[in-house]
């Protein structure tokens, strides 16, 4: 049996398909929980009650929605793109869980274990923006378009900064590997071992970026309701919406991942002594996106024109100076040489 | 295995090519040419050129395939007329392809491959180092000034293009951020306090 898989092509592929599932389906699952804790904690700091209907708790709402959305009828506007129009949310979905490959949950827990992890999930997240420049190009329809139009801005401006901050990362550690990244913050002093202390105020920028990149409240530009009434998704119904509504949750929770792995270190312990291990890893998941469920509840949106003067003239430069700062400080070891982890066997 | 994956990128590099030039929607060619940087990124992975491949998605079809679909779809031409005057230079273009054609057919039929050359065309560095780590030592190493030479040139271009287009419009309304930002709700609100009946 083991020979079967191991030895012949067939088994081979089998074996990929097996484990795509094994990461795909608790991460889809985990998500319909997640989208229920985000709608309960949005609740809870308006003194509102949230879903609380469909099973205990309304647990099971977000599997009655789902039901809902898939049974309602997809409606094309007339005059739009439709190949355009259905790839679209297909290309939004896929894309944000693509990056999942790459992702380790556990010491060697990897679909893929690439030596250029980090910049494979950093190509795979611009690549997400196709999705809502089609999605709002393909409707032929003016909302939508400068919906699309806002965000793809919005989206490229953000991931210059995001790209900058993880150069930082990738030089304090001098592996794009997420095994690698995260073995530089063993040590033995638990989370003080960490990159939030060292890279902390690039933790806070990193995480505004990734609100930004990921089109969340205070930044939801692209579908400001008040201006735009859903941007890219005014004229999408049905599935191709659910569709797209996954691939936004599903690159939050990635964000999730990133911050995790770089800056709280993945699946190690934070108190030394206790065991490394997967949980650790949910943990930390679980709570940057408390912290994403509580931005969207406590801030008011950005503007437009103070969005993008935050990504390139503050952001931009403070990431950039950042990148030149930790190069000095890894090279010559400053600050008894915590941000040149790979002397202390990363 | 791999060789499945070289014919299936391979024939997408071709196919997303060819319906950049045959379609007829300039928004589907800057898609079909997506796919095309797509699986050119895919050719590389598979020659052993991970950093290569990473850039070039990153690069190309993150920020420069968006801002070609940005003026494509901003720009309101009638591709169809421009393409029917493209027949008038039908065959200059033949004649290049041809010639470009016969190129090829003479690089690989009467050109002769060492045998040891063709094995190191998939092998090009130390199998020790990553290909990461070996752009790096080429690029900051070896040819450093050239290097920054490069980042120079675009720079230069780079402010080229910002004087070109910079121009200070007095007709135009602008967002003060430090005068936002020194407001304090003191002076920008003042609470009254209305009685029923009355009006202020």
């Amino acid at each position: 049996m083991a020979d079967f898989f191991f030895n012949t092509t067939l088994g081979a592929i089998l074996l990929i398909v097996g484990q795509i599932f094994l990461v795909v389906i608790p991460l889809l699952v985990a998500l319909a929980f997640l989208m229920y804790a985000d709608r309960k904690i949005w609740a809870s700091v308006q003194l509102r009650r949230g879903p609380n209907v469909v099973g205990v708790y309304g647990l099971l709402q977000s599997f009655a929605d789902f039901g809902k959305y898939i049974v309602k009828e997809i409606v094309v506007p007339a005059g739009a793109d439709r190949p355009v129009f259905f790839l679209a949310p297909m290309i939004s979905l896929v894309m944000a869980l693509v990056a999942w490959a790459v992702i380790p949950f556990n010491d060697g827990w990897v679909l893929s274990d690439i030596n250029v992890a980090i910049l494979f999930v950093f190509a795979v997240s611009s690549l997400e923006v196709y999705g809502v420049i089609m999605g709002g190009w393909a409707s032929n329809s003016k909302y939508p378009f400068l919906g699309s139009l806002r965000s793809a801005a919005q989206m490229i401006s953000y991931e210059v900064s995001i790209g900058l901050i993880i150069i930082g990362v990738i030089i304090s550690t001098g592996s794009m590997n997420f095994s690698g990244i995260v073995a530089a913050q063993h040590g033995d002093f638990g989370l003080l071992n960490w990159y939030w202390l060292p890279h902390f105020p690039m933790l806070i920028l990193f995480f505004i970026s990734a609100l930004a990149e990921t089109n969340r409240p205070p930044f939801d530009l692209p579908e400001a309701e008040s201006e735009l009434v859903a941007g890219y998704q005014v004229e999408y119904s049905s599935t191709p919406f659910l569709l797209f509504m996954i691939g936004e949750l599903v690159a939050v929770v990635l964000m999730c991942a990133l911050i995790s792995l770089m800056f709280f270190g993945g699946w190690l312990s934070p108190i030394p002594g206790l065991p490394h291990g997967i949980f650790w890893m949910i943990a930390k998941m679980g709570l940057v996106f408390f912290f994403f469920s509580l931005i969207k509840a406590i801030t008011p949106r950005y503007r437009y024109d103070q969005l993008m003067r935050l990504g390139w003239k503050v952001f931009l430069p403070f990431s950039l100076f950042w990148v030149v700062f930790v190069a000095f400080a890894a090279k010559f070891e400053w600050f008894w040489g915590i941000y040149a982890r790979w002397t202390l066997g990363g | 295995m791999s060789v499945f994956a070289f014919y299936l990128f391979a024939i997408s590099v071709i196919a997303g090519g060819l319906f950049t030039v045959i379609s007829r929607n300039p928004v589907h060619s800057v898609l079909w040419l997506i796919l095309s940087f797509l699986s050119a990124a895919g050719l590389f992975v598979l020659l052993g050129a991970e950093f290569v491949a990473m850039l070039l998605v990153i690069v190309y079809v993150g920020a420069v395939a968006v801002l070609f679909l940005f003026v494509v779809m901003m720009l309101d031409v009638d591709f169809a007329e421009l393409k029917a005057e493209m027949a008038k230079y039908m065959p200059l273009a033949l004649l290049i392809g041809l010639v470009i054609l016969m190129q090829f057919v003479m690089a690989f039929g009467v050109w002769e491959f060492n045998v040891g050359a063709e094995g190191l065309r998939t092998q090009v560095t130390d199998v020790a180092v990553t290909n990461t780590a070996a752009l790096g030592l080429i690029l900051y190493d070896d040819y450093f000034l050239l290097f920054q030479l490069a980042g120079l040139i675009l720079l230069v271009a780079m402010i080229g293009a910002i004087v070109l287009t910079l121009r200070h419009r007095g007709d135009v309304k602008r967002q003060n951020v430090v005068a936002q930002m020194m407001r304090d709700p003191a002076k920008a609100m003042e609470l009254k306090d209305v009685k029923p009946g009355q009006g202020l």
